[in-house]
């Protein structure tokens, strides 16, 4: 009965003060829903260019690094001479043989581990393609069709023909659909390619893939390990990197260190390959977060003045409630209710509107030029955000109200009915 | 036994300087008494009442109301003191401008909590049908004239029946004709009901017509 009699009163107070009341709600409503286009979008372009790479990288890669040796042949000569010093100018990095060795028996190692899921063998190159005066360079990477089609998502980013096509035919090639423009071809049409050893080598366009990012639509191309080694003149056994994916691959960069250890090769895990595109990704959410804790700390401004002038007019109702027999956490009651309510109003408000704001967005062409290829803002639909922007939003408007309503409680009823 | 007693009442002003308003009141009201408070302009009458009245708790001396010795107690205790056992009627009616008549009648035994909803707003109707004032039950203050709200503030300092009704100049903005109506209402609660009533005023018929007067002048008690 009682607490529904501050309620009552705060109902009342906020139905008279309609404007006022619905100025402090918008505040709250377009901190919200700002906050929520905020982190929806943000949260979305992260989610994208993540998934972008992270679904065609490997959980975990080996390969052999180029590396200047740190020892000195001579050091290693005379290992027994300490105290000489060795100084060598100018040091050339010694040609490291890209071969991964017993590349095929490691696989097998690896696949037996249980936290791996799959190896997937790749043969990488740098070439030239060419058709007729055209010529560009880009990678050509051999890969196991099969494992790749499992492991990796190539096989869902085609946009013409389909990856088990490269096993149909002898010397055919799946190119970037920022390539295949670029050389104008399309599917059937032949183009050769040169190495950085010379040789050449005719092939036949059997699809086209686009996974949205320039990096690699416009340079790169897929053909099976068989073709690329040809090209390359080297054996069957010659394999340059292997593709690890992982069941859980926040294991990947433990993972990588045990490779390492127990099998003495060079395992780099996705999060050391990509630490660039994880920082663009913390700085985006820092962004995020102060600019949305921004917007909710000046709707809390804005709720806590209006809370402070309505106290203040209401000078004459508090001293009357005080001198009938309110006592203090009722004033209180009275007046965090309303605060309560126009932040539970404006929170619903602002999550509605939010959400409209997010799907307006998602519906949105997204100007991404030749970069990106997607047709529309990427927009992440988290109900967790929902949860939270509604969290934060009241929990501020009650805060905003906490404290006008402590001085709405110490109004002394006797200097106010006096006059 | 009085049912209010207060001894050496004594009051400060310490605001823009020291001043001593009260300077040692001794005070005792039997229960159904009317008892009117007069005296020049500055004397300390409001200063009184509203110490009386238990709003104001920073004073010397002891007051007793209804047996208990109030002194010492909380705000929050005193608030309940006063919203079961104590009822005003200030100069400027002060009603809750946004509720109903009745709702601001209703709203002390709301807060008091003794009676159902249905009863007190039945209790509440009588009330104002007493002060005349059952026609206009589902107005709203606002809209009432100055004499109806007096009359409406006065139905809801009677609604938790209280022992003591207190006014502070209740008839300072009324015409002749409400001050008369207000005055018979008074001496109604003191005859009938056995209230007793506390009120400062200026009105000589008003003061003339009450069973005790007491005149005040420069903070102490000159004449019972
Ligand atoms: N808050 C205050 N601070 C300082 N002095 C005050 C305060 N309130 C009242 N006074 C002074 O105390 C004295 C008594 O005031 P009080 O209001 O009790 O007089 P009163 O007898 O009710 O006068 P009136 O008949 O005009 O209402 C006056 O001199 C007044 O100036
Ligand atoms: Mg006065």
């Amino acid at each position: 009965m009682k607490r529904s009699l501050t309620l009552e009163i705060a109902l009342t107070h906020l139905l008279t003060k309609r404007k006022q009341t619905v100025v402090a709600m918008l505040g709250v409503t377009f901190g919200i829903s700002m906050f929520l286009v905020m982190i929806s979008f943000m949260t979305g372009v992260n989610d994208f260019t993540k998934n972008l790479a992270m679904e065609e990288a490997p959980d975990i890669r080996i390969y052999n690094p180029l590396e200047i040796e740190k020892n000195t042949i001579i050091a290693k000569a005379a290992p027994d001479t300490t105290g000489n010093l060795y100084v060598v100018h100018h040091q050339r990095p010694k040609n490291v043989v890209p071969k991964l060795r017993n590349a095929i028996m490691l696989a097998q190692s690896l696949e037996a581990m249980p936290e791996v899921k799959g190896v997937a063998p790749q043969v990488a190159t740098q070439v030239f393609f060419n058709n007729g005066p055209i010529r560009i360079t880009g990678s050509l990477q051999g890969i196991d069709v099969k494992k790749q089609g499992e492991l990796f998502t190539l096989a869902r980013k085609m946009d013409a023909g389909q990856l088990i096509d490269l096993l149909g035919i002898n010397d055919g090639v799946i190119l970037g659909y920022g390539l295949a423009n670029k050389m104008n071809v399309g599917i059937g049409d032949r183009l050769s390619i040169t190495t950085s050893e010379g040789s050449i080598l005719m092939l036949r366009v059997v699809g086209i893939f686009s996974y949205g990012l320039a990096d690699f639509d416009n340079a790169r191309a897929y053909a099976t390990l068989a073709t690329v080694q040809k090209v390359m003149q080297r054996d069957p056994s010659f394999i340059t990197d292997l593709h690890i994916k992982m069941y859980d691959n926040s294991q990947a960069k433990a993972m990588a260190a045990t490779i390492s250890k127990r099998f003495g090769v060079h395992a780099e895990d996705w999060s050391t390959a990509n630490a660039p595109l994880l920082a663009g990704e913390s700085i985006r959410f820092a962004m995020t977060g102060i600019i949305s804790f921004t917007l909710l700390l000046v709707a809390g401004f804005g709720i806590y003045n209006i809370m402070n002038m309505n106290i203040i007019n209401k000078l004459k109702d508090i001293a009357i409630l005080k001198a009938t027999g309110f006592e203090s956490r009722q004033i209180v009651g009275i007046f965090l209710w309303q605060s309560a309510i126009i932040g539970l109003l404006g929170g619903i408000v602002g999550l509605l509107l939010g959400y409209g704001f997010c799907v307006a967005l998602s519906h949105t062409p997204f100007p991404g030029g030749s970069v990106v290829r997607i047709a529309t803002m990427p927009v992440n639909f988290n109900p967790q955000h929902y949860i939270m922007g509604f969290c934060f939003g009241v929990i501020t408007t009650v805060l905003a109200g906490f404290f006008p309503s402590l001085k709405a409680a110490k109004v002394d009823p006797v200097q106010i009915i006096r006059g | 036994m009085p049912i209010l007693q207060a001894k050496q009442i004594t009051k400060y002003f310490h605001e823009p300087e020291t001043v001593q308003v009260l300077k040692g009141v001794d005070i005792s009201v039997e229960q159904g008494e009317f008892l009117s408070i007069v005296g020049k302009s500055g004397c300390g009458k409001s200063t009184l009442l509203y110490i009386l009245s238990t709003m104001d708790t920073d004073y010397e001396g002891t007051l007793n109301i209804k047996g208990e010795k109030l002194n010492g107690w909380s705000q929050n205790q005193l608030a309940r003191f006063r919203n079961e056992n104590l009822g005003f009627v200030f100069q400027f009616h002060f009603l809750l401008p946004e509720f109903t008549a009745l709702r601001n009648v209703m709203m002390p035994a709301l807060k008091l909590g003794k009676y159902s909803y249905a009863e007190i707003e039945q209790r509440a109707i009588d009330k104002l049908r007493m002060v005349e004032m059952d026609g206009f039950a589902h107005k709203m203050a606002s809209k009432l004239s100055g004499g109806q709200q007096q009359r409406v503030a006065i139905a809801r300092a009677l609604i938790n029946d209280p022992a003591i009704i207190m006014g502070d100049e209740p008839t300072g903005n009324l015409d002749k004709v409400n001050s008369q109506r207000v005055f018979e209402i008074f001496q109604e609660l003191a005859r009938q009901n056995h209230q007793t009533i506390i009120t400062v005023t200026h009105d000589q018929d008003f003061a003339a017509g009450s069973d005790r007067i007491i005149v005040m002048s420069d903070g102490q008690i000159v004449r019972e």
